[in-house]
């Protein structure tokens, strides 16, 4: 027997007019993880947590939370809580009023004295401990997010819902923040659902990564999962950063296709998808799996343009005739002086396995990463 | 002089035409207070403590006698005290459920179409619409009308109750319009966390929607209350002489008895009376809402 999905999504459809932000997704959340719904602006990431939180009837389908169809249920009977995005504090009552105010709700009441000491954990469980009588307007933007996750955690919700918690967060908070809600998340041992399109916090913060694009799941998968065995050409084009190399297929052979760049190099790449003979394809090759050397070995031979160095690795963005720019990352060692300069000519090499053969040429909606090479070449 | 003092010179003097150009600016607003604002408060505090000289007007004198004699109009002052506190009350229970569906239930291409039709009737002059109320409550209005129902001898103008229609009916705009502007500022996802939170819509109204419109609800009842105070034109021709409002006192007192610091002492009590009733009315919605202080007035 399995155990029931914090959250299930049957066949849900949703439709605003003749829009459709999502179509038809069946999504099963397991119990206690952290799951991030990462996507796009308008993939219906958001849409389907609104879902959840009840503020969004589906048009066709089901969301069930812990086995219960919530069909005609309100927001106020539902067994889960939501971080708002800006975090929608009560601007007239202070911090331990908007932490008390759920429990405030609960019938059959509750004892004034069982309101204050829960509100009380819930102070200290955030590190706020001592600003119960606080204005949510006297709190800094890091503050009023412990506050909001408070409120939420304090009503023991069976999941906690997170719409873009960190967005309005500078870079070192977010990261702080980034390890307290896991680290939350841990000992709490209630599923938390994030809604996020930074890729980079979807992988660092959770268990499984439901990779979303236009209205539909791409991909449900561990980080590692999503990252290294993207399901479709949108997947590797939005996680994380890779070089996408058109061609077309020269020859199959079971797991692999050899595949003809654009300047005839033929390199082989594990097949994503099915392919025919002859068909255009997108490789897509991660900037670390390429190794930059001295010419004269490596497959692909191309001059430096311009080069990031970053401490403990240094980004590269390479021409290539005849295929355009390639980014690649390698590792610096401290006392190896190791670095190519610009406009020097290196010889790019690449792990057998690296490259992953898509179907389809790039382009579609994938411009993105051309935009950041373009950034470091400029 | 040293050399080290020329900036700080000419910063005083940059500082000295700013100030000069902010009280050019402001002159021509004070001048207009002082003159039609505080001179006159200041001539009918002087008269209030006068007497009225024997052919009418004012005579010079130091007395209090005019303010003993104020519960002869206690009357004027108990219809105004009663009616124009609850003329507000009633104007707010009318405005407060439109300009809540104006500003959260109402679809974006109607709204603006809807706030017009509120506020086109108050263009056109007040005397002319409360006399067509004039002609509907009188006696070929509806209690006309009902006669035909076998209602009969029901008489509704020259009540109180008419007042209170009349006073609803012309000032609502005034009340919706606060309100409105205040329920269209809140922010919805306030509404959606606390629903989120576990609160039923009608705790979320009381607790979140209501609270946080209380500053348009105290700006809307005091502006009411502010006109209702000195209300004259409606309680004369809906309440036919029989619904003394302080208004009418003082046009009595002003114009027909000539008794200028009788007058006078009944204008001074009821600007201090309306001061108080302000005061407490923001202090209340300033505590309730536990927004930072605004001031209304």
């Amino acid at each position: 027997m399995t155990a029931v999905p914090d959250i299930e999504f049957r066949a849900v459809t949703k439709r605003y007019g003749a829009v459709t932000a999502v179509s038809g997704i069946d999504l099963a959340i397991p119990p206690s993880a952290f799951v991030a719904l990462l996507g796009p602006s308008g993939c219906g990431k958001t849409t389907c947590l609104r879902m959840i939180g009840g503020f969004e009837q589906p048009s066709e389908g089901q969301v069930l939370i812990r086995g219960r169809d919530m069909a005609g249920t309100p927001p106020y009977r539902r067994p889960v809580n939501m971080v708002f995005q800006q975090y929608a504090l009560f601007p007239h009552l202070d911090v331990e009023e908007n932490i008390s105010y759920g429990l405030r709700q609960a019938r059959p009441r509750l004892s004034s004295r069982d309101i204050s000491s829960r509100a009380g954990e819930a102070l200290a469980m955030v590190q706020l401990a001592g600003y119960g009588r606080r204005k949510i307007h006297e709190l800094s933007g890091g503050q009023q997010q412990r506050v909001a996750l408070a409120r939420a955690l304090v009503n023991k919700p069976a999941v906690l819902l997170l719409d873009e918690p960190l967005a309005a967060l500078d870079k070192k908070l977010r990261t702080d923040m980034q390890i307290e809600l896991q680290n939350l998340q841990r000992e709490i041992g209630i599923t938390f659902v994030l809604v996020t399109h930074d890729q980079e916090e979807a992988l660092s913060m959770s268990d499984f990564v439901c990779v979303m694009n236009g209205g539909r799941v791409v991909q449900l998968g561990q980080p590692s999962e999503i990252y290294d065995e993207p399901a479709d050409l949108f997947v590797a084009d939005f996680v994380g950063k890779t070089n996408l190399l058109s061609g077309k297929v020269a020859g199959l052979s079971g797991d692999l296709a050899d595949v003809a760049l654009a300047d005839g190099t033929v390199i082989s790449a594990r097949k994503r998808g099915p392919l025919s003979r002859g068909e255009a394809v997108s490789v897509s090759l991660r900037p670390e799996s390429l190794s930059l050397s001295a010419p004269g070995n490596g497959s692909l031979k191309g001059i430096v343009r311009n080069r990031i160095f970053l401490g403990s690795t240094a980004e590269y963005a390479i021409e290539v005739q005849g295929i355009g720019s390639l980014l690649a990352k390698a590792d610096h060692v401290i006392g190896q002086g190791n670095l190519f300069k610009p406009g020097e000519p290196v010889a790019i090499g690449f792990a057998a396995g690296a490259p992953l053969a898509f179907p389809g040429p790039k382009n579609n909606g994938t411009n993105q990463r051309e935009d950041q090479h373009a950034e470091i070449l400029s | 002089m040293s050399a080290g003092s020329q900036p700080a010179l000419s910063m005083r003097g940059s500082l000295f035409r700013k100030n000069f150009i902010t009280a050019l600016l402001l002159a021509p607003a004070a001048l207009w207070l002082v003159v039609f604002l505080v001179l006159p408060f200041v001539a009918i505090a002087i008269f209030s403590v006068g007497e009225r000289a024997p052919e009418g007007g004012y005579q010079a004198a130091l007395t209090f006698a005019q303010y003993a004699n104020l519960p002869a109009r206690a009357t004027a002052f108990w219809n105004t005290m009663v009616l124009a506190p609850a003329g507000a009350l009633a104007c707010l229970l009318v405005a407060y459920p439109v300009a809540y569906y104006l500003a959260l239930r109402a679809p974006d291409r109607w709204r603006l179409i809807l706030l017009a039709l509120i506020v086109i009737p108050f263009w056109t002059s007040l005397l002319m619409r409360t006399y067509a109320w004039m002609y509907i409550l009188g006696g070929r209005g509806i209690p006309a009308l009902l006669a035909y129902v076998g209602i009969e001898d029901l008489r509704l103008i020259n009540t109180p109750g008419a007042v209170l229609l009349g006073i609803v009916y012309g000032y609502l705009p005034l009340m919706i319009l606060p309100i409105y502007v205040s329920l269209e500022r809140l922010d919805r996802r306030l509404l959606e966390a606390s629903a989120d939170l576990g609160a039923t819509p009608l705790s979320t109204f009381l607790g979140v929607t209501l609270r946080l419109s209380l500053p348009g609800v105290m700006t809307g009842f005091s502006l009411v209350m502010i006109l209702l105070l000195g209300e004259y034109l409606i309680p004369t021709l809906l309440g036919g002489g029989k619904v003394f409002f302080i208004g009418n006192a003082l046009v009595d007192l002003f114009l027909q008895s000539r008794n200028w610091p009788f007058g006078s002492a009944i204008a001074i009590t009821l600007v201090l009376v309306s001061v108080v009733v302000l005061t407490v009315a923001n202090r209340i919605s300033t505590r309730l809402s536990g927004a930072r202080r605004v001031d209304l007035i």
